[in-house]
């Protein structure tokens, strides 16, 4: 009672304060200039938030859920079958010599509670008619050792021996490429006969061939970032130089053997009778040549040792990402229902971007004009990135857009990511009037020559010169992925087809069918022109660990020059 | 810990007392400074009622004790040095009097009950809190004893010791104590040379088939015959008595639950008990006290045979039991107070009369002592650190009297006992649930104890009944000592406790896009391998695959175990916890790893110890091997006897060494047929060092082995040996004297183990 009386005495008192206190604000106000208006944060945000129009109970998205499902599943028993590795008799006796699998080796190298970030998982699928090349031989990817994100090598001795195909001379070295671009720490896990031999002359002679792979652990030794090799099976002649040219190394007794010509070659050439173990066994090189550093009594000592010898790189780890980002506000898994096989159908991509970035905000950029490319700002797992998405062909507008904000982000330092959907740039006398090739050639001078580290996700068509302007595998993306749905070529089939017959070509009848099963997504991972396919629920995730990969460790960021744009 | 409003009731007490006995007040000699002469929860539960009685406290301490609670627990603390010293009384009442105590309070054990020491306590001029060192020591001789008590009325264990042998002199004798009998060779032990008979029938068979063992035996066959009770309960009274006479009795306490004929569960009042016994009990054993000229606290202790309602004069404990706090529960007082009062000539603060009403009013106590040992290996005694240790919480009713906190070291030089949980309830009933409760909070990691056989006894029918008697723990040997079925559920935490717990630790990694599944047919299986703790261990297998963060799929396979769970949810919730919703339950665990590649698991109010299997490569590449040719302390110990010689040939489980811990003797026996080839340590060594390694006992060779396989031991190895561990004792099986040189240089273990291969390679 006597505290309400008190407080109703203030009150009044209050009240009393207030009349004299009006009737400045009034005077005031009629006077001088008006009161800043506060936005709240979250009225503020309400403006890039994308709105989501799409209805899981529609027909067309109930259409494109099973379309994709057939795909997806298609893939997922695939990949399955591909993850088995080698043919069931190789692998067990791999098992039977107390050997780990190559995939449970990787999962014992990286970190308990990460992703390993796997690449072209696809590769060499029906590439070699007279062999089945699962994964290429070759399991590379990125993991996460010690809290060091590292580029993992890993033969696979299940699958011809784990000899080099030219596919897996490809997957070698792309891996090889991707560490160097990302700055990742390289560890090798040699389980591997040498090149193949029915197919040396695809894998020996050239530039980007076998020779290669010793050349690239030169520099990037050079470079700083550390090549780690472990020796779990034979590393025969030019195979040698992996672990000899690694910055440590490490052998299991008994099982790797490391030697420039094994005991048949050597008797051969010198006459000299010797075994595999004393000729180039682990305790011959750890005590007796040095060529390696640690022994290990087997695979999972072996990956012991090679995560101690990471942990001892004293990598820079960066906080990344903040502990605090939301998930998009719509469900990734929607995107099945929004992505379709038939790419006659316009893939609405502002539905795309709301299911990858954070919260779903998007900060778009040009909104209104050229609104076939999509260009804008958005974080992914709190990490800022400038998004250009295709929502049609390119025109002169688009293009111009799409370099302005290129130049934008590279001044930012913000990385890219085209969400590539594209039959290509407009065509026809309006169109080169406006000078759509020198301003088509805009966007392709900022692609190429933007430092910031760049990913490319191919949701749907990619054909024709639109490769290029929305960073195609010639462009050099940090990263580049495909979705199920997804086909490349430089025309659709159906276009191919028509042209061929306009410029008066007999058109094979088999020939549509080809070039349509040519574009695939897998056909063309199985040629490793990009680095996986992907579930495109999983985009976020997959740019997120890429994004890591990309700014973590030691990478700094690159200023970018740009050529000359034609004006 | 005495709880706070404990302390408060204790205070109450304290202060009602002046007022009552203002005459006598002036009489006594107040007492303002004590030195305690023990170690420990005792020596921390003297401490507490001195401080509140603002007597100054003296602690003393050893080496092995410097760090230990009781030594830290007062200002003045005074270090004696060997770990033995708590024995030596001149040195301790020449602490007391520089110390300028005036009384010495001895605890229980050590000097608690040497007359010779409360004498010269006296002769010094120190106040011994305890009773007049006479009444110590009449009561220590146990036949001058139990004269005094058949004086006094107090009814003794009927038998005839004499020299007449003749069987039916014999046979008469029974007959009047009283059938069932035991006849009982006057050397014998061990059960040898016993028989009981049952009736007057069987007697003389049963006499001469004892004679006869006894002659074969030990070449005497003098019996004696005594009644025999085939039911007997450990029923002792809690006695109090002043300078003026005056004696009162505080309730009886049944400590009928004993292993190794020590009591581990006690509790008040008696249950089962007729009201006219109990009153009986209690008159006689204050007329026990009075017979003595008893002053302070005591206990006398019957045996109660539960088919007669008879109980017999055991024996009196001259001093303040372990299990006091279960009477001070009954009675709301604080005993060592009353210790206090006395010794200071005051009076019995309260009268028999009002004890009884109190008794009346106040329900049921019970105590069960935590120790340091396993329940599985017959008890045998545990020491080492307490890496974890969580208590239950404590309350009016919830009581725990300890002398060790978290990260302290239970040492094998003194008792094993870790700490008392004193349970109040107002029925039993109430009260073993209360304590069952309270038992499963209490989480101990570091050393094995008897914690989860408490629970066991706990959930025992019988005892939950009432029928307890002192055999009862081998009487239900099936019920408490057959392992529980193993639940899967403990293994899926184990394994997703140890995945969080790195998960954690890479906190970099803890959000964001790891964890999450990642492309097509993405497969994160992870595999663990845990041993069970059982005495022949299963291998578990736990496959966990991450869906998602804090999303696993988990699959539990062993010999007796196949279970598996989808999409579990798991996450931390302590550092050291986990919570995980199972497809039925949310279970929370706590698991404690240690360094000797065990995890504790506490789950469902249950421990479980696993061992985390080892790797494939662990023991080849730290140069270990799993050899039955080498025999291990299992425990910091000393070596009593070598009961072989060098050269010996020995069978399996043959005795090798005796050896002694923790007060408790251990044979340690030979793990196969064999010579011995090497006996480690002398007798009398001792190899007390604290590390989970073990000490080298004993080498043996196998017979089939034709040469002597450790003549190369380089001399300086075998006099290291002694101090060798098991690891670098298992790689001197591998012969040979360079590589033996290496170890001690501290060279690698992979090279060693590489050479070690290649010279054994060559032999």
């Amino acid at each position: 009672m006597s505290t309400s009386r008190i407080a109703r005495g203030v009150l009044g008192a209050s009240r009393c304060l207030r009349k004299p206190h009006r009737s400045n604000n009034f005077f005031f106000r009629s006077t001088s200039r008006c009161i800043a208006t506060h936005t709240t944060p979250s009225q503020a945000n309400a403006i890039s938030v994308l709105p989501t129009i799409v209805d899981p109970s529609s027909e067309e998205y109930k259409e494109n859920v099973r379309q994709m499902g057939e795909v997806m599943t298609r893939l997922e028993e695939l990949t399955k079958k591909i993850h088995q590795g080698g043919p069931q008799k190789a692998r067990e006796k791999h098992i039977a010599r107390k050997k780990m699998l190559p995939r449970d080796r990787v999962t014992a190298l990286i970190d308990p509670g990460t992703s390993f970030l796997e690449l072209s998982a696809l590769a060499g699928h029906e590439v070699y008619p007279e062999a089945e090349v699962p994964a290429g031989g070759i399991i590379t990817g990125v993991g996460v050792i010690e809290g060091v994100t590292c580029m993992i090598v890993a033969n696979d001795s299940t699958v011809k021996g784990g000899t080099y195909f030219p596919i897996t001379v490809k997957k070698h070295l792309r891996a090889q490429a991707i560490a160097q671009e990302n700055n990742l720490p390289c560890v090798y896990l040699v389980d591997s006969g040498g090149a193949n031999l029915p197919h040396q002359a695809d894998v020996f002679p050239d530039k980007e061939h076998f020779g290669r792979i010793f050349f690239n652990q030169a520099r990037m030794s050079s470079m700083g970032i550390p090549q780690i090799s472990v020796v779990m099976g034979p590393c025969t002649a030019g195979g040698a130089y992996v672990p000899a040219m690694s910055d440590e190394s490490i052998i299991v007794d008994e099982q790797g053997t490391i030697f420039l010509a094994g005991p048949p070659l050597v008797k051969a050439a010198t006459g000299e009778v010797v075994t595999a173990e004393d000729l180039g066994g682990g305790k011959m090189h750890t005590t007796v040549s040095g060529v390696s550093d640690y022994l290990a009594v087997d695979d999972a000592h072996a990956i012991i040792l090679a995560r101690r010898s990471i942990s001892n790189l004293n990598w820079p780890k960066k906080e990344f990402p903040p502990p605090t980002y939301q998930e998009p506000l719509h469900d990734p898994e929607e995107l099945i229902g929004i992505a379709s096989t038939n790419h006659r159908k316009p893939l609405p991509i502002h539905e795309v971007i709301s299911r990858i970035v954070d919260g779903s905000v998007f900060s778009e950029f040009k909104r209104d004009y050229g609104t076939t490319l999509v260009t804008g700002f958005a974080h992914i797992y709190g990490h800022k990135v400038g998004i250009i998405a295709n929502n049609g062909i390119l025109f002169s507008t688009s293009s111009l857009k799409g370099a302005h904000f290129i130049e934008l982000c590279c001044q930012r330092q913000i990385p890219l990511i085209f969400l590539q959907n594209i039959s290509g740039f407009m065509v026809g006398t309006d169109a080169e009037r406006e000078g759509i090739a020198k301003n088509g050639s805009k966007l392709v001078t900022a692609v190429a020559c933007a430092n910031v580290p760049k990913f490319t996700v191919v949701v749907g068509a990619s054909n024709g010169a639109g490769n290029y302007g929305m960073c195609g595998r010639a462009y050099s993306p940090r990263f580049l992925w495909m979705w199920p749905n997804s086909k490349i070529g430089v025309m659709g089939a159906e276009q191919l087809s028509a042209v061929m017959e306009t410029v008066g070509r007999a058109v094979d009848p088999e020939l549509k069918a080809r070039i349509e099963s040519e574009s695939e997504a897998i056909f063309s991972s199985a040629r490793l022109w990009d680095d996986g396919v992907i579930p495109p629920s999983h985009t976020r995730r997959v740019l997120g660990l890429g994004l890591m990969a990309a700014l973590g460790g030691k990478n700094e960021p690159i200023p970018t020059k740009f050529g000359v744009f034609r004006m | 810990m005495l709880h706070a409003s404990r302390s408060r009731a204790l205070t109450r007490v304290l202060t009602a007392i002046p007022s009552r006995h203002l005459t006598t007040q002036s009489s006594s000699t107040p007492i303002s400074s004590v030195l305690i002469a023990n170690r420990g929860e005792i020596a921390l539960r003297v401490g507490r009622t001195a401080h509140e009685l603002g007597v100054k406290c003296t602690t003393i301490y050893t080496d092995p004790d410097a760090n230990s609670q009781h030594a830290l627990s007062s200002p003045f603390a005074v270090n004696l040095g060997a770990p033995s010293a708590y024995l030596d009384g001149e040195r301790i009442i020449k602490v007391a009097k520089e110390q300028g105590c005036e009384a010495l309070h001895p605890g229980y054990g050590f000097l608690s009950e040497n007359s010779a020491f409360a004498r010269r306590c006296v002769e010094e001029g120190l106040v011994f809190i305890g009773p007049p060192w006479k009444a110590i020591e009449a009561m220590g001789n146990k036949s001058r004893s139990k004269e005094i008590m058949i004086e006094a009325g107090v009814p003794c264990i009927p038998g005839y010791h004499g020299k007449n042998q003749a069987p039916e002199y014999l046979l008469e004798e029974a007959g009047n104590i009283g059938f069932p009998v035991m006849v009982k060779a006057v050397k014998g032990g061990g059960g040898k040379g016993m028989r009981i008979a049952m009736n007057q029938e069987e007697f003389l068979d049963r006499l001469e088939s004892a004679k006869s063992e006894g002659r074969n035996s030990f070449g005497d066959d003098e019996m004696l015959v005594e009644k025999y009770i085939s039911t007997p309960r450990h029923i002792e009274v809690q006695v109090f008595a002043d300078k003026f006479g005056n004696a009162v009795a505080l309730g009886e306490r049944d400590c009928s639950l004993q292993r190794r004929h020590q009591k581990i569960l006690e509790e008040a009042p008696a249950p089962n008990l007729a009201e006219d016994i109990r009153q009986e009990l209690w008159e006689k054993a204050r007329a026990a006290a009075l017979a003595v000229g008893y002053e302070g606290a005591g206990t006398v202790e019957f045996i109660f045979d539960n088919d007669t309602n008879e109980f017999f004069f055991m024996e009196m404990n001259t001093r303040l039991q372990v299990e006091h706090p279960v009477t001070e529960e009954i009675t709301g007082e604080d005993l060592v107070s009353w210790q206090f009062k006395v010794a200071a000539g005051e009076p019995l603060p309260l009268t028999q009369a009002e004890i009884t009403q109190r008794i009346a009013e106040r329900g049921w106590a019970m105590e069960a002592r935590i120790y340091a040992e396993n329940p599985n290996q017959n008890f045998m005694p545990d020491s080492g650190k307490l890496i974890h240790l969580r208590t239950p919480k404590l309350s009016e009713t919830v009581r725990i009297d300890a002398g060790f906190v978290q990260g302290d070291t239970v040492s094998s030089n003194y008792d094993g006992m870790i700490a008392k949980l004193i349970v109040s309830g107002p029925t039993r009933e109430v009260t073993i649930r209360k304590l069952h409760a309270a038992l499963q909070d209490y989480e101990v990691v570091g050393l094995s104890t008897n914690i989860e056989f408490l629970k066991r006894i706990c959930k025992s029918s019988d005892f939950i009944k009432g029928d307890v008697e002192t055999g009862y723990i081998q009487k239900h040997t099936d019920e408490l000592f057959t392992p529980d079925p193993l639940d899967p559920e403990v293994f899926a935490q184990a394994a997703l406790g140890i995945l969080t717990k790195e998960h954690s630790e890479n906190s970099n990694f803890a959000v964001g896009p790891h964890s999450q599944s990642i492309g097509f047919a993405a497969n994160t299986s992870r595999s663990f391998s845990f041993l069970t703790g059982a005495s022949e261990p299963e291998l578990i297998k736990v496959d966990i695959s991450q869906l998602g963060p804090k999303l696993y799929d988990v699959s539990v396979e062993g010999p007796s175990v196949s279970q598996a769970y989808d999409r579990l949810i798991c996450e931390s919730t302590r550092p050291t916890s986990i919570s995980s919703f199972f497809p039925r339950t949310r279970v929370e665990s706590t698991l404690i790893p240690t360094e000797d590649g065990k995890l504790t698991i506490f789950s469902k109010g249950k421990q479980t110890q696993l061992q985390l299997a080892k790797p494939s490569w662990y023991e080849k590449a730290l140069g270990l091997k799993d050899v039955a040719n080498t025999v291990l302390a299992p425990m910091p110990c000393k070596v009593l006897r070598n009961e072989v010689k060098e050269g010996n040939e020995v069978e399996k489980d043959q005795a090798l060494v005796v050896i002694e811990s923790m007060k408790m003797e251990t044979v340690i026996r030979s793990p196969q047929k064999g010579v011995v080839s090497k006996l480690v340590h002398k007798e009398g060594v001792s190899t007390l060092r604290f590390t989970k390694y073990s000490t080298l006992l004993t080498l043996l060779s196998r017979i089939s082995a034709k040469q002597e396989p450790y003549s190369c031991f380089s001399k300086r190895l075998v006099s290291l040996l002694g101090l060798l561990t098991v690891i670098k004792a298992n790689v001197i099986l591998d012969r040979s004297n360079d590589v033996n040189e290496d170890i001690l240089k501290g060279v690698s273990y992979h090279r060693i183990h590489s050479e070690t291969r290649k010279m054994m390679s060559l032999q």
